[in-house]
């Protein structure tokens, strides 16, 4: 099993009680969404449909990766990965 | 024989000399004709296509113009003897294949060879951009792109504002802003485009004020209209270069980039929540540094999320100084992109993390089977979404 630090984006952290980063230790990079789950209720929806897919709003970063170029949810990751959850943000005018 | 004439008579024995409708031929080759005469005798008309190089000044701006020293180099002045003096200083340079224009641009005319009134910079220009002209990157021709150039920003808010107010300090000479808002005390905070005395007045106008106190000539054209499938077509067809994309909802940010993609226009895009930020040059139609075409949003984000799921209202806040960040990253990429210079954030999502003071490059890839940019797809039409604004529970929960 890996270490790899998941990065928050601003949005979603009211469901990591403000944390910008959370480690977790899995294999791969659904591995590592399901371990945020077990720990912070709630914000995996968010992130996954129903059915486990990332949302069409959401994109899932391995490094500068984005895991649909990769082997998407199922890309392995190694120690010291940063798995980064960018959502669409549209803010910017008012 | 007079000193000068002597001297004529020993460049004439080791400079080539080449007739204008020749020298126009080896130009159409390649070759690389400077008009080494003065300012005011070009603004009168020049070769089509001559650089133009003041004598004085040759020797040391020539490398920008003719990087190559075995380039064919053609001189021309008014009557072929000037030319000769210049000929000879690229010569001793190093230019291998140096030859001086017969007759000059006289000949030239006689010859009923074309010609062109070059734009030129005025008095106020020239010292206003003097800056940009130092650098060979800009110059005199760069400023006179920026001066003609029409960029398009979506919003005079938070983004919008630095980004409008730094195009206009850098010449760009028409810059359209689309925003059908008024300016409210709490926009200060943020809008540097607005003032405490303008609360209540329209942020077009309001803009337009700012924009041309700092430079006059600044052209700002006004829509104060929300963007919507029905008067995109018509705003965005009016030959703009680039759109800097500023809005602040989902439903805008989809027609901004559907039109983008129809109109073949590059989308300067960024957003902010909070202390974070975002920003990427969305251009499928230019390739990326890898070779591969750029994505469009629509790539990255195929559909934008349900009321329930967005995360981003006025509710949430920002951090003030943060759009000032994000939006002059958007102003660097739009003049990059005028000015055809240095490397797009094309293919590339440069996020920011102002609490971190952190950022972060991420590959965007194109979407092969993109609804909207995948090449050889009929354009699907634009799409009205609804305002997803998520309801004050749900906001809370989100962002708190």
């Amino acid at each position: 099993m890996s270490t790899a630090t998941i990065r928050i984006p601003t949005p979603l952290r009211s469901f990591t009680g403000g944390a910008d980063e959370v480690t977790v230790g899995a294999d791969t990079v659904r591995g590592a969404l399901d371990a945020l789950g077990e720990r912070h209720d709630g914000l995996i929806p968010r992130i996954l449909t129903e059915t486990g897919e990332a949302r069409p709003f959401v994109n899932i970063y391995l490094g500068s990766k984005n895991v649909k170029t990769l082997d998407g949810l199922a890309t392995t990751i190694a120690d010291g990965d940063v798995v980064s959850i960018i959502p669409a943000v549209a803010g910017g005018r008012s | 024989m007079s000193a000068k004439d002597r001297r004529l008579a020993e460049l004439r024995g080791s400079i080539p000399e080449i007739d204008p409708i020749d020298a126009a031929a080896l130009q159409a080759r390649g070759a690389v004709l400077i008009d080494v005469r003065e300012p005011d005798e070009i603004a009168a008309g020049s070769p089509v296509g001559a650089e133009r190089i003041v004598r004085g000044f040759l020797e040391l701006k020539v490398e920008n113009a003719v990087p190559d020293p075995k380039t064919t180099v053609l001189c021309l002045c008014a009557g072929g003897v000037r030319s000769l003096f210049a000929a000879e200083g690229l010569r001793t340079l190093g230019y291998e294949d140096v030859r001086s224009v017969r007759g000059g641009f006289n000949r030239w005319k006689t010859d009923q060879l074309p010609i062109e009134v070059p734009a030129r910079l005025d008095d106020d220009a020239r010292e206003r951009f003097s800056r940009h002209m130092l650098m060979p990157e800009v110059g005199e021709k760069g400023q006179l792109r920026l001066l003609e150039s029409k960029v398009l920003c979506i919003g005079a808010g938070g983004l919008g504002s630095p980004v409008a107010l730094y195009l206009a300090a850098a010449g760009v000479g028409t810059i359209g802003i689309v925003d059908d808002d008024v300016v409210d005390r709490s926009n200060l905070q943020r809008q540097i485009v607005h003032t405490d005395a303008r609360v209540g007045e329209s942020k077009v106008s309001s803009a337009r004020e700012t924009l041309t106190a700092l430079w006059p000539k600044a052209n700002v054209v006004g829509f104060e209209t929300r963007l919507t499938s029905d008067n995109v077509d018509e705003i965005f067809g009016q030959g703009w270069d680039v759109v800097v994309d500023g809005s602040d909802n989902f439903p805008t940010r989809y027609l901004v980039n559907d039109a983008c993609v129809k109109h073949a226009i590059p989308n300067v895009h960024g957003s902010i929540f909070r202390f974070e930020g975002q920003a990427t040059v969305f251009w499928p139609t230019r390739p990326a540094a890898d070779g591969q075409r750029g994505p469009c949003y629509r790539c990255l984000y195929a559909e934008p999320p349900p009321p329930e799921l967005a995360p981003s209202c006025a509710e949430a806040g920002v951090l003030g100084v943060l759009p000032g960040v994000i939006g002059l990253l958007e102003a660097v990429e739009t003049v990059k992109i005028v000015l055809g210079i240095g490397k797009p954030l094309v293919g590339r999502l440069l996020t920011y993390d102002a609490l971190e003071q952190r950022f972060t490059e991420l590959q965007l890839e194109p979407d092969p089977g993109c609804a909207y940019c995948a090449p050889g797809k009929p354009f699907p039409g634009y799409v009205d979404y609804v305002q997803a604004c998520a309801a004050p529970a749900a906001v809370a929960a989100a962002t708190s």
